[in-house]
């Protein structure tokens, strides 16, 4: 054990950085960084999430993810698809499946 | 390994909370302070099993609960941010603490001048507006409409309950500009150093031993640890 910690200066790893700056992003990455974040959230595997559905069920059809499991899942959206998502944006439709948080992330995207 | 230590409470009076240490005299002591809130339950396991691997490797460890955190008697709406500073300041000196690791929302209180580790640190502003927005989100499944504008004024002058905590009206003005005091002393331990998601992330509390072995090993440093 160091007496100093070292700066951790690795950042070969960019595992998060799925599009470089500028670049818009296809519906298909967009779709698979998604079904992460809810894998993620969920404490499933990524083979789980790729059977998400457009019709997929998510805020008040699964027990567990409640208002603070959902307010992470925005949070985690935020950061790693670097967006910006208002209070006023939320609704319950667009939390409700799995299509409608895609077809808003989309629309988010396709703003900024 | 439970053993309990005083924190200190406002007018010099002090409070009886839990440690969990695991303490032989070793040189290395490391004192955790663990997430925040809702965090802290889904970090909890984590943090735990990390400090058995230190522990193996020859480390000390400590994990003091926080006045009005689990099972204090000290409401958690009288606590703030500059208390739970003194409270960390009181923990160094109490576990005679060689290294500190701060965990999320932890990292606020990590003393600048003890060296050690910010795993995943959190700000004030960003753990205050996940609870905000649970609440809204909450309020508005409930048929009720509650703005950011007005939970924050009624924050700042009486408190709020938010995702079931309850906030004091001075921890959710602390909270507002609240950041890690980091001086070159601390190393920041990014999630992608670790592997996997954070488990803070999780909707429900789970735990890891990899991200366990893996903070661990940072710690303790590489090769001290054998898998």
């Amino acid at each position: 054990m160091s007496t100093k910690p070292e700066a951790e200066t690795d950042s070969s790893d960019a595992t998060q950085d799925v599009s470089g700056p500028g670049l818009a992003m296809s519906r298909a990455a967009i779709d698979k960084e998604l079904k992460s974040i809810i894998a993620d959230v969920l404490g499933i595997d990524t083979e789980e999430a790729e059977a998400l559905g457009d019709d997929s069920g998510l805020f008040g059809h699964l027990p567990e993810l409640d208002s603070m499991a959902v307010a992470g899942l925005l949070t985690e959206i935020e950061d790693r698809l670097d967006i910006v998502i208002e209070d006023d944006d939320v609704d319950g439709e667009m939390l409700e499946t799995y299509g409608g948080l895609l077809t808003f992330v989309e629309a988010k995207l396709a703003e900024s | 390994m439970i053993a309990a230590w005083q924190a200190p409470c406002s007018e010099g009076r002090t409070s009886e909370e839990l440690l969990i240490a695991f303490d032989e005299s070793r040189e290395q002591r490391v004192l955790i302070l663990p997430a925040w809130f809702d965090e802290a339950n889904k970090m909890r396991r984590l943090t735990v099993q990390m400090m058995r691997v230190l522990d193996q490797a020859g480390i000390d460890s400590f994990l003091p609960d926080l006045p009005g955190c689990n099972e204090s008697l000290v409401p958690l709406k009288e606590q703030s941010v500059s208390a739970w500073r003194a409270c960390a300041l009181a923990a160094v000196d109490h576990v005679g603490a060689s290294h500190v690791l701060a965990i999320r929302a932890g990292a606020l209180l990590a003393p600048p001048n003890l060296p050690g580790w910010l795993y995943a640190p959190q700000t004030g502003p960003k753990v205050l507006r996940g609870m905000i927005r649970a609440r809204a989100i909450a309020a508005r499944e409930a048929g009720r409409e509650e703005s950011a504008e007005e939970l924050q004024e009624l924050g700042r002058s009486e408190g709020l309950t938010l995702a079931g905590w309850s906030i004091g009206p001075q921890m959710f003005r602390e909270l507002e500009t609240a950041e890690p005091i980091t001086g070159d002393m601390h190393a920041t331990v990014e999630q992608k150093k670790i592997g996997g998601a954070g488990l803070w992330l999780r909707a429900e509390p789970g735990d890891n031993e990899e991200q366990a072995q893996a903070l661990a090993k940072i710690v303790a440093g590489e090769g001290a640890i054998q898998q």
